[in-house]
């Protein structure tokens, strides 16, 4: 690097850039912030949906799973697996029929022996979910 | 090694190394799982695998910053560690903690271990990379503090360096955005965003620091090239990081409830991500060119320049390659972020490691440079078969997930996750087969350490002007 160019300079450079794109960073949180309540379904967090994503938590289910794009790449996309298995009976029914043992030779989900409340929970909180608005993504149905 | 207090750096060092060999034994798990779906279910499901996987690999890359900030602050700053003491007694906490949580992992159901370590009261488990239960992370912060306390105080009290400097901006900023790790709402669009804070802001922003300090280090030492031209560098190299990776957090603010104006911040910014990295490959080939010395280990100058390729490669190129919002739409959460994720990693943070570890690790044997040609040779084969097979990882992953981005997102007749998954099986083969190479090239950088301990040093004239 040449020589006009000093380290006093490299590092002014580095503390003013640095500084400045954090605030920047942080308006465009406050305004984010903002925005939400208009986008993320919060209207419909209810205490079973909250219960459903503590659910969601403690069984790992994003150890396998995708929701809404982010964890695992294993198992299928769940942000709108509400749409895809036709609602919450779909969601239950399929959570349900796991067979404790898997299925030979297919990628498989334990059966987690929910109880009905439970099974409700979750199935409300990927019906939240999939009400998010998530500037139209995934790209169709498979997810 | 100029004092005795670095000596602590080894401890950290085989750690690191002995949870790496944990991490790709359950990753060639992983990918038979892929491949065998019922493959050691229900004793091992994939989920556990893969939290081990990835929890380990964080775990032993952090062992490794902290040996590194170990050896190289002493040094830079010209004076004993704070304490010494300190620093054996935090490496038995963290390596007692994390064998727990990991035990944990396999021996109790995940929702059984949520319940033992009172998650209700704080619950911040089951999210991707921040699975470890509550208490641990407490623990975490814990040993972080102390670690920081001593490195810090070590570094204020002794010479100022900007390398000294920037590791512990680096660090703190490590210690600080893993706080948010504690805010989970029941807001899934709020928990999503501030996840990010952790994630993205570490490895595309304050471990960079990390990396960009190591390297720096690592350079001085082997080349002999003016401090001051390093330096200078070095700070242009993390000025571009945080202009370019703050903002640039938004590449994952596309699709997850946050305002559509992310899909331009992302863009722009993280499109410039890239340049630090390139900058990085420049600078290293560069002060290697124009060394003033030739260092004896030469295993440790590959590495450095290794370290600067495949990063700019595995987060610069693969980064690119799915950063653009309109690309993103399609390739978000596909093969295609597991190819990138793995060169990434591997490249930027993996590699980094493993250079300070190769630097460092003939002094704290109480050579003087070196080790010997012998355990050098066989140190570059690891290099080579690591490194190549992480490429193939990664070219396969990248086929799957451009196959399977097209047949499940693109065609005129999108198929079924599920059926997808089976016609793309090839690829996981032969993902399989290349991962197996890794663990033999892994295999093989051990057994460096214990060939040829009885030779002589290599040795090399001074081409000193
Ligand atoms: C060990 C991995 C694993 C874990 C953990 C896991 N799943 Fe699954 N899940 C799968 C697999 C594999 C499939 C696809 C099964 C098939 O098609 O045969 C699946 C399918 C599903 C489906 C149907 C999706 C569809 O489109 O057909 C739902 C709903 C679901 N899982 C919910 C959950 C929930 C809720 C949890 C957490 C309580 C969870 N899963 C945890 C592996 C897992
Ligand atoms: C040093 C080498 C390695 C590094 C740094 C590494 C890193 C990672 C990371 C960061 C993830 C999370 C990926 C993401 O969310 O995108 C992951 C997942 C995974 N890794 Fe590795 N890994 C390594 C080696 C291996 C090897 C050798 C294999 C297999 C042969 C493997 C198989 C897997 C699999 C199957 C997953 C899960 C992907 C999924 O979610 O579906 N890894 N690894
Ligand atoms: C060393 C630096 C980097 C590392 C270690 C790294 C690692 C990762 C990992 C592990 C993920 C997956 C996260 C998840 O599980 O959801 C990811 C996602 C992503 N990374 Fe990086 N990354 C790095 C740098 C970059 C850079 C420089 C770019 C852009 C140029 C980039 C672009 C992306 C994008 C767009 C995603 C989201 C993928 C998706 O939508 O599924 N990364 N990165
Ligand atoms: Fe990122």
């Amino acid at each position: 690097m040449s020589q006009a160019f000093t380290k006093a300079m490299a590092r002014n450079i580095f503390y003013g850039g640095s500084v400045f794109f954090f605030l920047l960073f942080l308006a465009l949180t406050f305004d984010s912030e903002a925005t939400f309540p208009e986008r993320d379904n919060r209207q419909n967090i209810t205490e079973s949906v909250a219960m459903g994503k503590r659910l969601w938590e403690e069984n790992n289910c994003i150890g396998c799973h995708t929701l809404l794009g982010e964890g695992a790449y294993f198992a299928p996309e769940l942000g709108n697996a509400y749409k895809r298995l036709g609602g919450r009976e779909g969601i239950m029914a399929f959570i349900m029929s796991r067979p404790k043992d898997g299925v030979p030779g297919r990628r498989s989900m334990p059966q987690f022996n929910f109880t009905q409340e439970e099974l409700e929970a979750l199935a409300d909180f990927l019906k939240y979910v999939s009400e998010i608005n998530t500037a139209d993504w995934p790209p169709n149905i498979q997810g | 090694m100029q004092y005795k207090s670095q000596a602590v750096a080894k401890l950290y060092f085989i750690a690191a190394i002995g949870l790496f060999v944990g991490q790709i034994l359950f990753g060639v798990i992983l990918g038979l799982q892929y491949v065998i779906g019922d493959f050691l279910f229900p004793e091992i499901p994939f989920n556990v695998a893969r939290m081990v996987h990835t929890n380990l690999l964080i775990v032993w890359l952090l062992f490794g910053f902290m040996g590194a900030a170990y050896y190289l602050v002493p040094e830079e700053a010209e004076r004993e560690l704070v304490s010494p003491g300190l620093a054996v007694l935090m490496f038995w906490v963290f390596l007692i903690a994390g064998a727990l949580t990991i035990l944990g992992y396999l021996l109790v159901p995940y929702s059984g271990l949520a319940q033992m370590t009172g998650n209700d009261l704080l619950p911040t488990m089951g999210r991707e990379f921040l699975e470890q239960p509550t208490i641990t992370k407490i623990g975490i912060v814990v040993v972080a503090l102390a670690f920081l306390y001593n490195i810090g105080m070590t570094i204020l009290s002794g010479r100022k360096t900007v390398v000294n400097l920037v590791l512990l901006i680096g660090l703190v900023g490590l210690a600080v955005f893993f706080l948010f790790s504690f805010y989970n709402p029941d807001n899934l669009v709020k928990d999503k965003y501030y996840w990010w804070w952790v994630v993205h802001l570490w490895v595309e922003g304050v471990w960079e620091l990390i990396l960009g300090s190591i390297l720096a280090f690592v350079l001085i030492k082997t080349t002999g090239v003016d401090r001051e031209v390093i330096e200078k560098w070095l700070y242009v190299i993390i000025a571009m990081t945080l202009i370019t990776g703050i903002i640039g957090t938004g590449h994952h603010y596309y699709w997850i409830g946050t305002p559509d104006y992310w899909q331009w911040w992302g863009s722009v910014f993280s499109a410039m991500e890239p340049i630090p990295f390139f900058m990085m490959t420049v600078f290293a080939f560069n002060m290697v060119n124009r060394r003033r010395r030739n260092h004896p280990n030469k295993a440790a100058v590959l590495w450095a320049l290794g370290t600067a390729v495949m990063a700019f490669l595995g987060a610069g190129v693969w980064g690119f390659l799915h950063t653009l919002a309109p690309v993103n739409y399609y390739t978000h959460g596909t093969q295609i972020t597991a190819a990138h994720g793995h060169m990434a990693f591997y490249g930027a943070y993996v590699m980094i490691v493993l250079t300070m570890i190769s630097y460092a690790m003939p002094m704290l044997r109480g050579r003087k440079a070196a080790s010997s040609n012998r355990s050098q040779v066989l140190e570059m084969w690891s290099f080579w078969l690591m490194t190549v097979s992480m490429v193939f990882i990664t070219l396969f992953l990248t086929g799957a997930g451009i196959l399977q981005t097209y047949l499940q997102r693109y065609s005129d007749t999108p198929l079924p996750f599920m059926v997808v998954q089976e016609k793309i099986e090839l690829f996981y083969w032969m993902r399989e087969v290349a991962g197996v190479v890794f663990l033999i090239g892994l295999l093989v950088y051990i057994a460096s350490f214990f060939v040829g301990t009885k030779e002589p040093e290599v040795v090399l004239e001074q081409t000193d002007a």
